[in-house]
């Protein structure tokens, strides 16, 4: 017969946010942030055809860090669910805030189940807001929600960060972060916040960020359906020089 | 709980047959009636109405009549066919009574169910949507004669207007710009607002040309029921704005009415 034996709840929690730390602290970084015509993603991430952003609907994209197979059936869900209710009600009632609650109630459930390892993921969902919602109560704003691996999430403004250096580049853009910046300006300033964070951690190894070791996206506001927009290597570097 | 046992179907259809063939226009025998169509329904039961939605700068009238009729008979004197949703939309209801009055309860609890547990309302077109996969879902009991055809309207605040959606029995969408009218006088009351109406009217003119449309309804077609001056049984009329559904007092419906009739 097995000993039975006690370990506090704190315990297995502290546990679990180690075990998650440890996995999140190699995952590279991507930064959500606003800018002029809405909400510009960008990622650390050199590979040329697996993505850390990607389109859910409208309005909504997704932005994850940690490991690709775990979020990679969350995405797909999302979309799945995100689809099922445009085509039952109607499509400018998939929010983000939503697809949140939605993602934050599954990892909180892993999280928490005894036998099964928690996601070594995070998410930040985001939302473009409508024109004109800076002076109509009626319409909705730019949202960003950031959701830990044990499914806390927070609503973040103007810009987000997820990944392991997460909260150095934070310091760096709450410095520079600026209000209505043009597209240009929003990426240079997370390209300078990359480069500045690599510089810092290797210091013997000359790293760089060019265009081929990032993947940018974004979502902006317009006449078309779908707000996403996936920019490709020559746009980026056109935008960057 | 967020399911992930469909990663790897691309084919969305397969997966609407799969988890929510409610959303699907299909008639099962499992649905327990026989798929046969009948032209007239074998048993008896309340029908004839008028419904009509005008839009006026500002908002929506939605109104209808009183009567209910079972065959030549007058069933229901006092009848509701229009009934609020949510803050800002009202559904009105022709076709058989009883599946009626169950359609449009069911659809005001989806409505407010929503609401609640997402902590935002439902957008009028989401509404929109959403009654048209309720009137399919009623095909089996359309087929056996027991229609319902819903009108829906209210006013959208996105968009800052009085919209007004109506439906066939399989559940298709249509939206109207200015206004209609449904039910047994439904055409009838449609001529009178074709040719009293003007886009950009004020709610009062939208209030006096909704009871004129109601009356001809009445005087034409014998199973929509007209003012009851004795009795002291008007039509029904809410107006939906910015504001929210309010209806009108049934003393604001009787001097409409007098005035009316003061003009014959």
């Amino acid at each position: 017969m097995s000993t039975p034996y006690y370990v506090s709840p704190d315990q297995i929690r502290q546990d679990k946010e180690d075990f998650v730390r440890r996995g999140i602290a190699q995952a590279k970084e991507v930064v959500v942030l606003e800018y002029r015509d809405g909400l510009l993603m960008v990622a650390e991430n050199p590979r040329k055809t697996i993505y850390k952003i990607s389109e859910i609907y409208d309005r909504i994209a997704l932005a994850a860090a940690g490991r690709i197979a775990e979020y990679e059936a969350l995405r797909v869900a999302g979309i799945r669910e995100s689809e099922i209710k445009g085509f039952r009600y109607y499509r400018e009632d998939v929010t983000a805030k939503w697809l949140t609650n939605l993602y934050s109630q599954h990892m909180g459930a892993v999280a928490q189940a005894w036998d099964a390892k928690p996601l070594e993921i995070e998410l930040l969902v985001c939302e473009v807001g409508m024109v004109g919602a800076e002076t109509s109560s009626g319409l909705q704003g730019n949202q960003i929600y950031h959701i830990a691996f044990d499914g806390i999430y927070s609503e973040e403004e103007k810009y987000a960060v997820i990944g392991g250096r997460a909260t150095e580049i934070t310091e760096i853009l709450e410095q520079h972060y600026t209000d209505g910046l043009e597209m240009s300006a929003a990426l240079r300033l997370v390209t300078e916040t990359f480069q500045a964070v690599e510089a810092d951690v290797d210091t013997d190894d000359d790293y760089e960020i060019t265009p081929h070791t990032i993947e940018v996206a974004c979502l902006e506001q317009g006449t078309e359906r779908r707000k996403f927009r996936r920019l490709s290597t020559e746009e980026v570097t056109d935008l960057l020089s | 709980m967020l399911d992930l046992s469909d990663y790897g179907t691309s084919n969305f259809f397969q997966i609407l047959k799969r988890r929510h063939p409610d959303l699907l226009a299909t008639l099962n025998s499992s649905d327990g009636v026989s798929n046969t169509p009948v032209t007239e329904s074998s048993f008896r039961h309340y029908e004839g109405t008028t419904v009509l939605a005008v839009v006026y700068d500002g908002g929506v009238v939605m109104a209808g009549d009183r009567q209910a009729t079972e065959g030549y008979q007058v069933g229901e004197r006092r009848i509701q066919k229009v009934y609020p949703v949510d803050r800002h939309s009202a559904i009105a209801v022709a076709g058989a009574a009883g599946p009626c009055i169950e359609m449009a309860k069911l659809f005001q609890v989806e409505v407010e169910f929503y609401e609640k547990t997402e902590g935002m309302s439902l957008s009028l077109e989401g509404q929109a949507n959403f009654l048209s996969h309720l009137v399919r879902s009623n095909l089996a009991l359309a087929m056996q004669g027991l229609i319902v055809l819903p009108l829906f309207a209210g006013y959208d605040l996105k968009r800052q207007r009085g919209r007004i959606f109506k439906y066939d029995a399989v559940g298709g969408r249509y939206e109207e710009d200015d206004y209609y009218a449904i039910g047994s006088g439904g055409k009838d009351a449609r001529t009178t607002l074709k040719k009293r109406y003007n886009s950009g009217i004020t709610r009062q003119d939208a209030l006096e040309i909704v009871a004129e449309a109601l009356w001809d309804a009445a005087d034409e077609d014998i199973a929509t029921g007209g003012p009851d001056l004795i009795r002291k049984i008007f039509p029904i009329l809410y107006t939906i704005t910015e504001e929210g559904v309010s209806d009108i007092p049934e003393a604001t419906v009787e001097a409409l009415y007098q005035e009316l009739i003061s003009r014959l």
